[in-house]
């Protein structure tokens, strides 16, 4: 472990770091932009989540190297491109809280959706208020699991070229230099384990709800 | 009131559902405004699906539901449900908003200001007998009576004139719901709603309804009566199997009390018992409990009393009651302030509703 590499190299560190979380977090908040509505369909018709459901699953399985390169191919961007990953983590996104969001929804007791109907709210707005906000912790819960498998897989990244943390590990490999390796890890760790919390805390803020029961 | 203007009409209402089943068959039915009209029945009856049909929560499949003259089936849905209040099986509460903003709920939809909807909303928990100091928790801090409480609550923020209740208090203990059904007397008794009720017990329709529709499987009505008249005379085998087999004993609950009282002398503890049984009151002539035998009376000789039946608002029900249910067989009528008014007897309880028939 080579102490003095660090203060050496912040800009370097630093860079990586900020590119990385760019790259893992994007996806997260467009993955679950596309999954509400996606996870809403899925609720609402049996059909629907019949493909949904083990379609998000089959989905998960493909390794994500192969998905990084394959992708330029279908979207016609250079495979250096990093939209390649953002799309890529986007479906792994998507994948995992389609399901999470379907669940959510469909555990919203049947009888505060009908008190809600019955109020006169008109189905937008119901889902809005009601139906969404009741999901949330289930929705907290998938979040915390994209966030963490995103930040570990746009390590991934750096084999085909594409920045973040993950260029520690391929660069410290090629130089067969460890200190930047255990830079890149406990960082992507300390990295997941703070987004993580703070993934925590913010389901804590906005469910101030859900604590007080039991 | 405005004098028997037929809020809601049900005019050959049948509902079928997707799968072939007829839930409600031919419905024919005046709910009378400013009262409290009970759809009672064993489940499958349609009397929920009546309720639903009524803000249109189910649509019907044949006839028309008016509410006020007007075709539910006019308009947009919403906006009819907005008019109606709607309290649901086991209160059905928002668990993600306080209890203030639950009861502001119709007030907020019909885009009244937050502050109005919020200061109507703390003003119907006063009403509904809720602390202040609940305003700002959620419904899971509550307990299932309380719950219901804020059902009511938040059915009648924007002050509806109809209120559409479904089996509310179907969830809580009988104690709790005995004092729901109080409540809901005593808040009908200042608001003068029209209520429609739905329950499976036909105990609570009985207590609460100004008419009870009985409902039998198949969603036929099977009769539409006050409620005593369905107790004395029930139009077929179903609804007197229905209605219960103590009815007999239940008629007596509408017929009010004209008992003659008893003289009874009743003794103060410290003093002397004259031997057999003998009435024990306090300094303020209410009642404590009997005590048998003769000598001075001490207060750990007392033997609890039976139910006592108020003079002004009982009746032959309660009077008979209180004969029944009296250690020594004399049942003791109390006044308002709940001092001694006399004796009953049961005999002298048969003998009143002898002459009951006889009026009627």
């Amino acid at each position: 472990m080579v102490w003095d590499w660090i203060p050496r190299n912040t800009a370097l560190i630093w860079g990586a770091l900020q590119v990385h979380v760019v790259l893992a977090l994007i996806p997260v908040v467009a993955g679950l932009v596309l999954a509400v509505p996606l996870g809403w369909l899925a609720s609402r018709n049996g059909a629907v989540r019949a493909v949904f459901i083990p379609a998000a699953s089959v989905l998960y399985t493909i390794p994500s190297l192969a998905v990084f390169i394959v992708l330029p191919a279908i979207l016609g961007t250079q495979i250096l491109d990093p939209l390649n990953v953002v799309v890529a983590l986007t479906i792994y996104t998507v994948a995992l809280l389609v399901r999470s969001v379907a669940d959510a929804l469909a555990a919203v007791p049947a009888l505060v959706v009908a008190a809600a109907t019955a109020m006169g709210y008109k189905p937008g707005r119901r889902f809005v208020s009601v139906e969404l906000p009741l999901a949330v912790p289930v929705l907290i819960a998938g979040l915390r699991v994209a966030a963490v498998s995103n930040i570990s897989l746009v390590s991934v990244g750096a084999l085909i070229g594409v920045g973040g943390l993950g260029q520690l590990f391929t660069e410290g490999y090629q130089r067969d230099f460890p200190t930047e390796i255990i830079v890149g890890i406990v960082l992507i760790v300390l990295l997941a384990l703070v987004v993580d919390g703070l993934l925590v805390l913010a389901g804590r803020f906005i469910t101030p709800w859900a604590r007080v029961a039991a | 009131m405005d004098g028997g203007i037929d809020v809601i009409e049900f005019r050959s209402v049948t509902k079928r559902f997707a799968d072939g089943t007829v839930a409600v068959d031919g419905l024919d039915l005046v709910v009378e405004s400013g009262k409290i009209t009970v759809f009672v029945g064993p489940s499958g009856c349609g009397k929920t699906t009546s309720l639903r049909m009524i803000n249109r929560m189910i649509e019907p499949t044949e006839g028309t539901i008016t509410v006020d003259g007007r075709d539910v089936m006019a308009g947009h849905p919403a906006d009819l449900r907005r008019g109606i209040g709607y309290v649901i099986q086991q209160a059905g509460l928002f668990p993600h908003k306080t209890i203030r903003d639950n009861i502001a709920t119709v007030p907020l939809l019909l885009g009244w200001s937050k502050p109005k909807a919020r200061a109507r909303a703390e003003e119907l928990m006063q009403t509904v007998g809720l602390g202040p100091e609940m305003a700002g928790r959620y419904p899971a801090q509550l307990s299932g009576g309380q719950q219901q409480r804020v059902g009511v609550a938040r059915a009648l923020a924007a002050d509806p004139p109809v209120l559409l209740m479904d089996e509310p208090f179907s969830a809580v203990d009988p104690v709790v719901r005995e004092s729901l059904q109080d409540e809901l007397l005593r808040l009908q008794g200042e608001l003068g709603k029209t209520i429609v009720f739905v329950t499976h017990d036909i105990d609570e329709a009985v207590k609460l309804g100004d008419k009870v529709a009985v409902f039998r499987t198949g969603g036929h009505l099977a009769q539409y009566a006050e409620p005593a008249e369905l107790l004395a005379r029930p139009a077929d085998d179903f609804v007197d199997g229905f209605v219960g087999r103590d009815r007999g004993y239940r008629t007596l609950g509408f017929l009010s009390d004209e008992v003659p009282l008893g003289t009874i002398t009743p003794v103060h503890v410290g003093e002397s018992a004259t031997g057999g049984w003998t009435l024990v009151v306090d300094e303020e002539d209410k009642p404590l409990g009997w005590v048998t035998g003769a000598g001075p009376v001490a207060e750990a000789d007392v033997l609890p009393g039976g139910t006592l039946h108020p003079v002004a608002s009982g009746s032959l029900r309660s009077a008979l009651d209180a004969a029944l249910s009296s250690p020594s067989g004399q049942g003791v009528a109390v006044d308002d302030e709940g001092r001694l008014a006399g004796s009953i007897s049961a005999d002298a309880v048969l003998a009143a509703l002898a002459a009951a028939r006889e009026a009627a």
